[in-house]
C-alpha cells in the first residue's frame, strides 16, 4: 500500500514494519525531524544512551542476545563518527545492526557546513553497505534493503545516512518487500558432492574435531540444536572459539571447552593432534591458529561458512563448504544417517582416551588464597552462585574476558556477548543496557576490568534512566591486566602506562547516580556479596577488588603452535621470541 | 554453489573452484567485475584493494548497461594464487557486486588498451617516430609543426613497446586507459 509522508515518518514506519521495538540513539540537528516523530507514537522505544558509541554496543547487545537485528539512531558528524567503533565492533564479529545517521540536508553536503562528515566515506569499510540516501522516494526502498542486507548472508552492520532535506520532504511509502525480491541473496545450501565427501571423512575418522564458532549463533536455534545432534550422534569432541560459546552445551559431555589463545589445554591438544577438522561458522583467527603453519599439521580440514571469503583465507581446507550452518549441518546429518550412522568407533575410544589424558593436566587450575580475592575465583563463584537463573553474560576486554570464557558456562547461544574480533574495550557496559533492555526480568551481568569498564561509564545514567538493573561485575585490579601481562612476558616487566591511577571509589560512584555500589575484598565475604547484588532491584556497580599481578593462563605465545602452551608462570621465561613479539 | 560462475579449475574440494593456494608464484589476472552503478561502488572496491593490500596493475570503469544501471570494472592484479582466490571472494561479498569473473583462469581472452601518446621533435626523430607509428599501426589524432599525437589500441605489452621506442624520439606525454578484456568465444 503505497501512501505519503514526510521522510522522517517513513523511517519509523520502516521501522515498525520491519517489527522494531527498540532504537538505541542520540538526537541532534540533522535527526530532529526523526526525533519529532518518534516523539508522536507508542509502538517504537526510544533508548537515550549518553554516547553514541554506546547506542550501537547497546544496539549490538540487543541483537546479539535476541537474535534480531539491533538499531541505533545518530546525528550527523560526530554523533556518526562516534558510531564507528561500534560499527566496526559488529563487522568484526557479523552482528546484525542497521544505524540510522542524520546529515546535512543534500544542498550543503560538501561545503563543510556544520556537523557535516562524510559519513558514508568514514562508514564504508566499516560497514557492510551504506547508503546516503538522496531523495525521499528512494528511502523507503533503501531502509528495507538495509535490513534485508544487514541480516542475509554473512550478517552485518548495515549504515543509511539520511540528509535533513530528505527527513522533510514528503514521497511516497512503499511497504516492506518480500525478502525474494532483493537481488542480494547469498546461498545457504551447501554443495551435496562436498558436504558426502565430508561425510565419508567423518566415517572413517579416527580423531574427529568440531571446531565452532560465532557463525552456528548467528545462523539461529536451529543451527546450535542441530549441531548438538550431530555431536552427541557422532560422539566427536567439540571445541568453540570464543564468539560461539554456548552453541553446545558447557555442560555436554562432548564439551572440550574453548580453544585459542587462552583457550584450553586438552582442546588445543585436540585440534593440534586431529586428523579431521570440521570448522563450523568460525573463521581461522590469528587467535585461534596461532603459527599457522604449524597449525594441526595432520588433520584433513573442512570448513562450513557463509562467506567465501572466509574459506581458504588464512588456513587452506580440503573440504570447503559454503553455506548456511542450519542448512549444512541439516544435509550433512541426513547424508551420514542415509549412510548407515557410521563412525570408527573403536578409534574414537581411544581418542577419547587421549584427550582424557590432556584434561589430568588441569590447565585452569590457580593458587587460591584466603586473604585476596583471586579473579578466577570470583568468576567461580559468580557461575556457581548464577547457575540456572535466567542469565546473560557481556563483557569488556582483556584477562577478564578470558577468565569469563573460562570460568563461566553457558548451555545456550545467545546468552553471551563480548566483543571477540575488534576487542573493544568499553564494549560490555552499554551491551549490557542493550542485552537487558530486551530481556528486562533477566539477571544481565557485565563481567569488566576497572579499565574497561571507564570508557562507557556514562551510561550508568543510560541504565537508571530507563531502571535497567544492569549488574557491573568490576574485577578490579588496579591495572590494565593483560597490557601488564604482555609487558611481563615481552618487555622485561617495564609496565609502562598499564596501570589504573586515580581511580574513582566505585561505590561513591554508582551513588552518585542513584545506583547501588556494593566493594569486596575479602574472599569470605565474596558469596554474600555476590548474592546482595543479585538480588539488589537496580543497577550495582561491583568493586570486586582482586590479586593484581594475575596472569591469565592457560596461553599460546604469539608465534608458538598450539601444543607449546604455557601452563603456568613457572614456564613464562622466555616464552616470546623476537619473531612472536611483533605479532600482537 | 558456484556463486561467482567461475569454471572448475584444478582442485575437486572447492568454495569457487579454487586453485590450489600453496603456491608463492605471483601471477597476474584480469578481473571482469559486473556491478550496480550507485553512488560509492567504484570507492568500495578501491577500498578494499588498499584496505587488504592487494594491488591494481590497471583498473577500467565504464556503465555499460545503461537501462540496468551497471557499470563493469576491469581490473588488472597480482599475487599469489592465494591472494588472488581471496580478492575474488572479497569482491562478491561486496553487495551491489554482481558477478566476479576471473578471464585468466577463465580461457582466453581479447585484452585491449587505448594509449594517447605526445611525442614533440622535428626533423629526422620526427619522420622516425611517424614511421614506427606506421608499423605500430597508431593513428595520428592531433599534429603541429613540431610534434605528434598518436591513438595506439593493443595489448599492454604493445603499448609498452611503443611508448619505449617513442621515449629516444621525443616522448612527451602519455595517456593509458587501463585494459578492458572480454572471454574469446561466444559466451
Amino acid at each position: 500500500m503505497a501512501r505519503q509522508m514526510s521522510g522522517a515518518k517513513m523511517v519509523v514506519q520502516a521501522l515498525r514494519d520491519q517489527g522494531v521495538d527498540t532504537v538505541f540513539g542520540y538526537p541532534g540537528g540533522a535527526v530532529l525531524p526523526i526525533y519529532d516523530e518518534i516523539f508522536q507514537q507508542n509502538d517504537i522505544r526510544h533508548i537515550l544512551v549518553r554516547h553514541e558509541q554506546a547506542a550501537v554496543h547497546a544496539a549490538e547487545g540487543y541483537a546479539r542476545s535476541t537474535g534480531k537485528p539491533g538499531v541505533a539512531l545518530v546525528t550527523s558528524g560526530p554523533g556518526a563518527t562516534n558510531a564507528v567503533t561500534g560499527l566496526t565492533d559488529a563487522l568484526m564479529d557479523s552482528i546484525p545492526l542497521i544505524v540510522l545517521s542524520g546529515q546535512v540536508p543534500t544542498f550543503m553536503i560538501g561545503t563543510d557546513g556544520f556537523q557535516e562528515a562524510d559519513t558514508v566515506g568514514i562508514t564504508r569499510p566499516c560497514t557492510k553497505h551504506n547508503w546516503l540516501v538522496q531523495d525521499t522516494e528512494d528511502l523507503p526502498r533503501l531502509l528495507h534493503a538495509a535490513f534485508h542486507v544487514a541480516t542475509s548472508g554473512r550478517p552485518g552492520p548495515v549504515l543509511v545516512d539520511i540528509p535533513k532535506d530528505v527527513q522533510f520532504a514528503t514521497g511516497t511509502y512503499t511497504a516492506k518487500p518480500k525478502a525474494s525480491e532483493f537481488r542480494y541473496q547469498p546461498p545457504v545450501k551447501g554443495d551435496m558432492e562436498e558436504i558426502t565427501e565430508l561425510v565419508a571423512a567423518l566415517e572413517t575418522a579416527k580423531k574427529p574435531v568440531f571446531y565452532t564458532g560465532g557463525g552456528v549463533i548467528n545462523s539461529g536455534p536451529a543451527a546450535s540444536q542441530l549441531l548438538r545432534e550431530l555431536v552427541e550422534a557422532t560422539g566427536a569432541p567439540i571445541t568453540s572459539t570464543l564468539m560461539g560459546l554456548g552453541a553446545y552445551p558447557a555442560s555436554g559431555d562432548k564439551w572440550l571447552g574453548m580453544l585459542g589463545m587462552h583457550g584450553l589445554y586438552e582442546a588445543n591438544m585436540a585440534m593440534h593432534d586431529c586428523d579431521l577438522m570440521i570448522c563450523v561458522g568460525a573463521r581461522f583467527d590469528d587467535r585461534i591458529t596461532g603459527r599457522t603453519d604449524a597449525f594441526s599439521p595432520h588433520s584433513v580440514k573442512a570448513h562450513i561458512d557463509i562467506d567465501p571469503s572466509s574459506i581458504n583465507k588464512i588456513i587452506h581446507v580440503d573440504f570447503p563448504i559454503v553455506g548456511d550452518v542450519a542448512h549444512v549441518l541439516e544435509d550433512l546429518l541426513r547424508v551420514w544417517k542415509a549412510r548407515g550412522r557410521k563412525m570408527d568407533r573403536e578409534a574414537l575410544a581411544k581418542w577419547w582416551q587421549k584427550i582424557e589424558g590432556w584434561k589430568t593436566k588441569n590447565c585452569l587450575a590457580y593458587k587460591n588464597s584466603e586473604t585476596v580475592i583471586k579473579p578466577q575465583y570470583a568468576l567461580e563463584r559468580l557461575e556457581a552462585l548464577t547457575k540456572g537463573m535466567d542469565r546473560y553474560i557481556t563483557t569488556e576486554v582483556g584477562q577478564h574476558q578470558m577468565w569469563a570464557a573460562q570460568f563461566l558456562h553457558f548451555d545456550d547461544p545467545n546468552r553471551w556477548m563480548t566483543s571477540g574480533g575488534l576487542g573493544t574495550m568499553g564494549y560490555g557496559f552499554p551491551a549490557s543496557v542493550g542485552v537487558q533492555q530486551a530481556h528486562p526480568g533477566a539477571l544481565v551481568v557485565n563481567v569488566a576490568g576497572e579499565a574497561s569498564w571507564l570508557m562507557n561509564m556514562q551510561e550508568m545514567g543510560t541504565a537508571m534512566q530507563y531502571g535497567l538493573p544492569v549488574k557491573q561485575f568490576i574485577l578490579n585490579n588496579e591495572r590494565l591486566g593483560m597490557v601488564r601481562q604482555w609487558q611481563q612476558l615481552l618487555h622485561g616487566e617495564r609496565y609502562s602506562s598499564s596501570w589504573s591511577e586515580s581511580l574513582p571509589d566505585f561505590v561513591k560512584l554508582a551513588e552518585a547516580f542513584g545506583a547501588k555500589g556494593i566493594q569486596c575484598s575479602d574472599p569470605a565475604d565474596l558469596d554474600d556479596a555476590i548474592m546482595e547484588m543479585i538480588n539488589y532491584d537496580g543497577p550495582v556497580i561491583f568493586d570486586c577488588l582482586v590479586e593484581k599481578h594475575e596472569n591469565c593462563f592457560p596461553m599460546i605465545p604469539s608465534g608458538k603452535a598450539h601444543n607449546e602452551m604455557l601452563l603456568g608462570d613457572a614456564s613464562t621465561e622466555g616464552a616470546i621470541q623476537a619473531g612472536g613479539a611483533v605479532l600482537v | 554453489m558456484n556463486a561467482l560462475k567461475l569454471k572448475k579449475g584444478s582442485t575437486s574440494h572447492s568454495a569457487y573452484n579454487l586453485r590450489p593456494t600453496f603456491s608463492d608464484t605471483i601471477e597476474q589476472h584480469t578481473l571482469a567485475v559486473v556491478v550496480d552503478n550507485e553512488a560509492g561502488v567504484l570507492a568500495r572496491v578501491i577500498g578494499l584493494f588498499s584496505g587488504r593490500g592487494y594491488n591494481i596493475e590497471s583498473l577500467t570503469v565504464a556503465e555499460v548497461d545503461h537501462t540496468g544501471k551497471r557499470s563493469r570494472i576491469t581490473i588488472v592484479t597480482r599475487g599469489t594464487p592465494q591472494v588472488i582466490e581471496q580478492i575474488k571472494a572479497q569482491l562478491g561479498r561486496i553487495v551491489p557486486v554482481h558477478q566476479v569473473n576471473d578471464l585468466t583462469v577463465e580461457g582466453p581472452t581479447v585484452e585491449r588498451e587505448l594509449a594517447l601518446i605526445k611525442v614533440a621533435g622535428d626533423g629526422d626523430k620526427r619522420v622516425e617516430a611517424l614511421r614506427l607509428a606506421d608499423i605500430f599501426r597508431a593513428k595520428v589524432v592531433d599534429s603541429t609543426l613540431t610534434s605528434f599525437t598518436f591513438e595506439l589500441t593493443g595489448t599492454p605489452d604493445k603499448i609498452d613497446a611503443f611508448a619505449e621506442l617513442m621515449r629516444p624520439l621525443g616522448l612527451a606525454e602519455l595517456a593509458r586507459t587501463g585494459v578492458a578484456a572480454l572471454s574469446r568465444g561466444e559466451s
